[in-house]
């Protein structure tokens, strides 16, 4: 019999008319190219939804950088049908974001499941993000159900990786399943286990609605769509809802599933997931982790778990021509419609001009964000060295809360606070010494170490998040040639003996290139920088001291020479158009120059003093 | 001459000028450039547009040069006389290259004839041509200036022999002070061409070349800083790192020790890189250059101007002489200046002169830039003030350039 369900058993599970018991509700846990998507893919393919010629690669990830860096960022809902026996299921299968930066919406995806596939590069073995959902999951009651993929790769190790896993989740090597997202062995076998072992949705059915909402996306065309998963009760077509923690209504102007488009029906009950549409144009106003209910009949209390999305990382975004300014701030706007976590404040800075500063969930966000305004509207940026939040306390008691470093303030400080994360670093047992080293230098406190198998081992560390936004991961991977991955989150903040250095061009303040660093690093930035400010700024006509500073005091000093020649040496007859374009081209570079005191700076010399390997921003994309 | 030809419009058939040339063309001196693009060799650093072999193809031979550039002379008193513009005769000729002393003395005299019977030369013409100190003896020296010829300038480049080995320059330097005496025997006003900043030589190399060129007392000396070209094989050995450059600061050294040794020897400069026994030895064909005159540049990528058009040729002599044979301008593209760009180009170019630029000649934003540059020590406050002329110190033409782009404001 095929496990694709006849008209006859599929009519038992038409939505808003499935019994809970026919309903599975599952996510894939998985690290960046450990294959989720190509699962994803084969899933929908032997369920029937997508048929193998409408088979696009990576069908539910829906934006080019998405499906370029194979990452998924909004994460969606299919349904899927399946056929055990002789009964037909309806599998909801929720697609999460893999990345830290990310971790509250992964866990309001979990929060919406009752089981996770946790999915494993059979070559590879289990990294720290994967580790990190896994807990997550493990803390919210989710059935697991181990995966090992790529078992095609001639480098997959299934039997270690098996053992590791198991140590992990609990259970039996052997209970570790197999399979292949890109040749589909073992898939149904993985289909039909998910129907066996992840429990069905409990909720009641006559309560007043209650509904999570674990995604919202902005459509140009139908405006918001919300993602949610029904827990108690059941939402109708053309009824009011509320939104708990706004009190917002809305009129539900559609309601339905996805498999794998978006269609319609006549309402969804307990235990389903699918979207609504209300017509609302901005995502704030369906907020991930809010509570929808019918507004004529509401609950009396949402469901736990809501917080607002907040940022941790921010970089001050600038156009390279000044006049695209306004371009720039629609650009934002717009991304703001579909991205609850993004903030931004109008921003000038002498050196850059015109711009926001911009708060991120973190690197990853950070570049998402840049590349798609780069990409889909079209615009040059610079972006200034990311930096994180910074709480002062004056002596006088006043706090100042810094999100640019260059409005770090001056005067009596009584202390600095700087936010600290819980990090944790898995990898091979040989670089225990070298992480070790690394994470001491980047003022991280070891909480604990353990051995996942022989030659896996997973560290805990207290480290300042500053140190992780500034290089400790591509640090980690290059001390690690590449096999060490981590994860963290945030946990609250320290003391630390923290200064601003400023740099000063010709006695002028650089404010792009203000940084927060330790009182032990102060020195080593200021060398660093002003050595780089040298190399790129382009010798004037007077001599120009670049100095790096902590207060007044000078703590590093390069020079410019004065440069003495700059003449052609001949200009005749044949020469003079020819010269004459040389000089209005040079007066378009003009434009390009920002005058700081009388110093005129190329605008590449600020985009490569900052995007320079040391305080570029990276992420986990580059394993 | 640059081999590159710059964008432009497309240039008429018949070389057409518009009426715009006719504005002011009587306060315009009218000068002749004669190209010839040959050598026996080409050096290293040459990106001048020139060709070694005798037989080029297509009717383009050195023997048969100087009848086709008498052909486009022919076109040129057709065209300018065709535009309305007023009888000129020519104020200055001048013959430059390549290496125009590789064609018969009497081919150069011929191509001056030809320019004498289309227009008339001024009675105190100045007719110079470049020479190369290989390809030049009393004889034929003699025969320049009875055919007419005034001024020679010879491509000394430098006296140290393992700088001319680096420059891929053949001649031997013991000849200078004969080739320099010969060319005052017949007559001729004489200008030596030096190079500074060759890859290799020293402050004292460069010392050697400037007294061995003040020795021969010679009135007239171009210093030019060596500028390596894309495209040249002296480009190529730099990029290999076979030779490594000097730096700009060794350059502005050498300039100020060439401009100290000169003006010493009572050779002032009336441009940046050129140096006078007064005014009178000036080369007044490269002054009507700076000062914006009226030239036609005959010749493969020769470039011309008549008030505000500006044109060049195509390069190739084969090219060149097909399109005479078949009647045709040889213009390759054009360029009809406008206003902006032309107070850009005056700018540009009047400073470069000793003679300075009109203070009224700047626009209002541009005069107030010029005390932040007087401050800088890079203008003369003194003939700011007594002259009403804006003047480059010794710093300001090393700089000159900066100077300009400050004025326009476009930024130093």
């Amino acid at each position: 019999m095929s496990p694709i369900p006849s008209a006859a058993a599929a009519a038992r599970i038409r939505p808003a008319a499935t019994a809970p018991e026919l309903l599975r509700n599952f996510c894939i846990i998985a690290h960046i190219d450990h294959g989720k998507s190509t699962l994803a893919d084969r899933m929908l393919q032997l369920t029937g939804v997508v048929e193998a010629r409408a088979m696009r690669a990576q069908y539910l990830d829906r934006m080019d950088i998405e499906r370029e860096r194979g990452i998924t960022i909004k994460s969606q809902a299919v349904r899927m049908p399946w056929q055990v026996g002789d009964t037909a299921y309806a599998l909801n299968m929720i697609d999460t974001p893999g990345h830290v930066d990310f971790t509250y919406e992964v866990s309001r995806s979990l929060a919406a499941c009752e089981g996770a596939v946790l999915l494993v590069d059979a070559a590879q073995g289990i990294e720290a993000q994967t580790l990190a959902n896994l807990y997550l999951a493990l803390e919210n009651d989710l059935a697991i159900i181990p995966v090992l993929n790529k078992i095609d790769l001639p480098a997959a190790q299934p039997e270690k990786y098996a053992e590791e896993i198991a140590g992990l989740v609990g259970g039996d090597p052997g209970d570790v399943m197999k399979v292949s997202g890109k040749t589909g062995e073992g898939v149904e076998a993985l289909l039909d286990r998910i129907v066996g072992t992840i429990p069905a949705p409990v909720g009641a059915a006559d309560a007043p609605a209650r509904a999570m909402i674990f995604d919202s996306v902005y459509d140009t065309y139908r405006g918001v769509v919300t993602y949610v998963r029904v827990v108690d009760g059941n939402l109708n077509p053309r009824e009011r809802i509320a939104m708990m923690s706004t009190k917002a209504t809305h009129e539900l102007l559609e309601i339905g599933v996805i498999s794998p488009e978006p269609v319609p029906t006549k309402g969804l009950g307990v235990g389903e997931v699918g979207y609504l549409i209300t017509g609302v144009k901005d995502v704030r106003q369906s907020k991930v982790g809010d509570t929808v209910t019918n507004a004529a009949k509401p609950a009396a209390e949402a469901l736990g778990g809501y917080s607002d999305p907040k940022p941790m990382v921010f970089s001050g975004l600038y156009p390279i021509d000044g006049s695209d300014y306004p371009a720039l701030r629609d650009a934002l706007d717009k991304l703001k419609l579909n991205d609850a976590a993004l903030n931004y404040e109008p921003e000038t800075s002498v050196a850059l001009g015109f711009g926001f500063r911009v708060g991120f969930l973190g690197l990853l966000h950070l570049e998402i964000i840049r590349e798609r305004l780069e990409r889909e509207f079209d615009l040059d940026l610079i972006s200034t060295a990311p930096n994180v939040v910074y709480d002062v306390v004056m002596e006088d008691r006043t706090e100042v809360h810094v999100t640019n470093p260059s409005e770090f303030p001056g005067g009596k400080i009584r202390e600095v606070r700087e936010p600290v994360v819980k990090a944790t670093i898995l990898a091979p047992s040989e670089f225990v010494g070298a992480i070790m080293e690394l994470s001491q230098s980047k003022r991280g406190d070891l909480l604990g170490m353990d051995y996942l198998s022989e030659d896996r081992v997973e560290m805990r560390y207290t480290l300042p998040l500053a140190e992780i936004v500034f290089d400790f991961f591509d640090q980690l991977k290059s001390r690690t040639r590449g096999y060490a991955s981590l994860d963290y989150e945030p946990s609250g903040e320290q003391v630390a003996d923290l200064v601003k250095v400023d740099i000063l061009l010709q006695g002028e303040q650089v404010d792009a290139f203000s940084a927060i660093v330790h009182k032990d690093k102060a020195y080593a930035y200021g060398v660093m920088m002003t050595a780089k400010l040298k190399e790129l700024i382009p010798r004037q006509q007077f001599e120009v001291p670049i100095q790096a500073a902590v207060g007044s005091r000078v703590i590093a000093r390069e020079t410019i020479r004065a440069i003495r020649k700059d003449v052609l040496a001949k200009c005749y007859g044949g020469d003079i158009t020819r010269k004459r374009k040389l000089l209005e081209k040079q007066k378009e570079g003009k434009k390009r120059m920002k005058t700081i005191g009388r110093v005129d700076v190329p605008q590449e010399a600020f985009i490569a003093a900052l995007s320079s390997d040391s305080a570029a921003p990276k992420d986990a994309k580059k394993k | 001459m640059s081999p590159a030809l710059p964008d432009g419009d497309a240039a008429p058939d018949d070389g057409a000028l518009p009426s715009s040339v006719l504005e002011g063309a009587d306060a315009r001196a009218f000068g002749v450039y004669l190209h010839v693009p040959f050598c026996t060799v080409r050096c290293g650093y040459c990106d001048f547009n020139t060709y070694t072999a005798t037989e080029l193809g297509g009717g383009a031979s050195q023997a048969s040069y100087a009848a086709t550039a008498m052909r486009e002379v022919a076109l040129s008193a057709r065209v300018l006389r065709d535009a309305g513009l007023p009888e000129r005769r020519v104020s200055t000729v001048f013959v430059g290259g390549g290496t125009p002393t590789v064609l018969p003395a009497d081919d150069l005299v011929g191509m001056l004839r030809a320019v004498d019977d289309a227009w008339g030369l001024a009675d105190d013409a100045e007719v110079t041509t470049e020479a190369n100190p290989d390809s030049v003896t009393p004889r034929s020296l003699a025969a320049l200036a009875a055919g007419g010829f005034t001024r020679v300038s010879f491509g000394m480049q430098s006296a140290v022999p393992h700088v001319l080995r680096t420059l891929e320059r053949t001649h031997d330097p013991a000849r200078i002070p004969d080739v320099v005496r010969w060319a005052r025997d017949a007559g001729l006003d004489v200008s030596l061409d030096l190079i500074y900043g060759t890859p290799g030589e020293s402050l004292d190399d460069w010392r050697v070349s400037l007294e061995s060129a003040l020795a021969t007392g010679v009135d007239h000396v171009s210093a030019y800083a060596l500028v390596v070209e894309q495209g040249t094989r002296m480009a190529v050995q730099v990029r290999r790192g076979e030779l490594t450059l000097p730096d700009s600061d060794d350059q502005a050294a050498k300039y100020e020790l060439a401009d100290d040794l000169l003006t010493a020897a009572g050779l002032g400069w009336y441009e940046v890189s050129n140096w006078a026994r007064g005014a009178e030895h000036a080369c007044r064909h490269n002054l009507a250059y700076w000062r914006d005159d009226d030239w036609w540049g005959v010749g493969p990528g020769a470039h011309s101007h008549v008030g505000g058009v500006r044109w060049w040729n195509v390069k190739h002599p084969r090219a060149y002489a097909a399109r005479l044979d078949a009647g045709l301008s040889p213009a390759a593209g054009r360029e009809v200046v406008d206003e902006e760009a032309a107070a850009l180009e005056r700018l540009m170019l009047h400073v470069r002169l000793a003679e300075g630029m009109p203070l009224d000649e700047l626009a209002d934003d541009e005069r107030g830039r010029v005390a932040g540059l007087v401050a800088d020590g890079l203008v003369d406050g003194r003939t700011l003030l007594t002259a009403r002329r804006l003047v480059l110190t010794r710093r300001g033409r090393l700089l000159a350039d900066l100077v300009v782009r400050t004025l326009a404001g476009f930024g130093a």
